[in-house]
């Protein structure tokens, strides 16, 4: 426990004694996401008017929810939160953002939200194949840089997470001429 | 009877409930929920039992565990949903071909 670097056990689980399982649920939530790609564009998800209440809710909740994601990743070291509680108030951030939309948000589109996408588990393969080439073994942290390495697997985690499910919420692709 | 039991009881109660709809309910919907309400089930049993020693700190392996569960079951419903959407737009119906009104 005091080699995790990290003093909040469920983390110290989650990222250190069994990282495989967190590495593979990041592919899971990749391959999820492509799955719902691979049906098709997001037809349903249709041009709306938003309410004015809605919007204004959203200019109060968003930068709310925002702070609180950044919150939940820092104390994730020694207290409940982490990346997936992160992730998911960032992702409950980015759909009150999609709803009060107009129309889909197609200039999002490209290189830069799917490098989004495989950020957290591009930076978790990175971390752990550096690893295997300095020490030989995949994923075991050395204990001084525990710390450092699991907050920046979060971080990256974080922001992976959050995008994914808000994709995930759209229902399909976003194409261009949708 | 402790309080952890109840919890794992109540885990099992949600598990037996979310079959039961899983089974008796034909719109795939219903089922997607169903399935939602069972994996909740399992969860409640996995951390409860996780803090089955009276006095000392919860296991934190069912924890980790848990929290893995639920981001898979929630990517899994949300790919569930999609896959009924497309259901519904090919066929008219939100239904197993079993169980189709010719």
């Amino acid at each position: 426990m005091e080699t995790s670097g990290v003093s909040n056990p469920v983390t110290a689980v989650l990222l250190n004694f069994r990282g495989y399982d967190t590495l593979l649920e990041m592919a899971v939530l990749l391959v999820a996401l492509l799955g719902v790609w691979s049906l098709g564009s997001a037809a349903v998800y249709r041009r709306s008017n938003p309410e004015p209440v809605l919007l204004s809710l959203v200019g109060v909740l968003v930068p709310m929810l925002l702070l609180m994601a950044g919150y939940l990743l820092w104390v994730g070291a020694d207290a409940p939160g982490g990346a997936f509680q992160a992730g998911s108030v960032l992702a409950a951030a980015g759909i009150l953002m999609l709803l009060a939309c107009k129309r889909p948000p197609v200039q999002l589109l490209g290189w830069s939200l799917r490098l989004v996408l495989v950020l957290g588990l591009g930076a978790f393969i990175a971390v752990g194949v550096s690893l295997l080439s300095a020490s030989g073994m995949f994923l075991q942290y050395p204990p001084g840089l525990a710390g450092a390495l699991i907050l920046f697997i979060e971080a990256a985690a974080t922001l992976s997470i959050g995008v994914t499910l808000a994709a995930l919420f759209l229902g399909g692709r976003l194409d261009p001429d949708a | 009877m402790n309080s952890i039991l109840l919890y794992a009881l109540a885990g099992v109660g949600l598990f037996t409930l979310g079959l039961y709809a899983l089974i008796v309910h034909a719109h795939l919907l219903r089922k997607i929920l169903a399935i939602n309400v069972m994996g909740s089930g399992v969860f409640l049993v996995l951390v409860s039992l996780g803090g089955r020693t009276p006095g000392a700190s919860p296991d934190p392996v069912p924890h980790a565990m848990v929290i893995t569960g639920i981001v898979v079951a929630v990517s899994a419903t949300a790919l569930a949903l999609a896959l009924m959407l497309r259901v519904q737009a090919k066929t008219g119906q939100t239904l197993l071909p079993e169980e189709r009104l010719e």
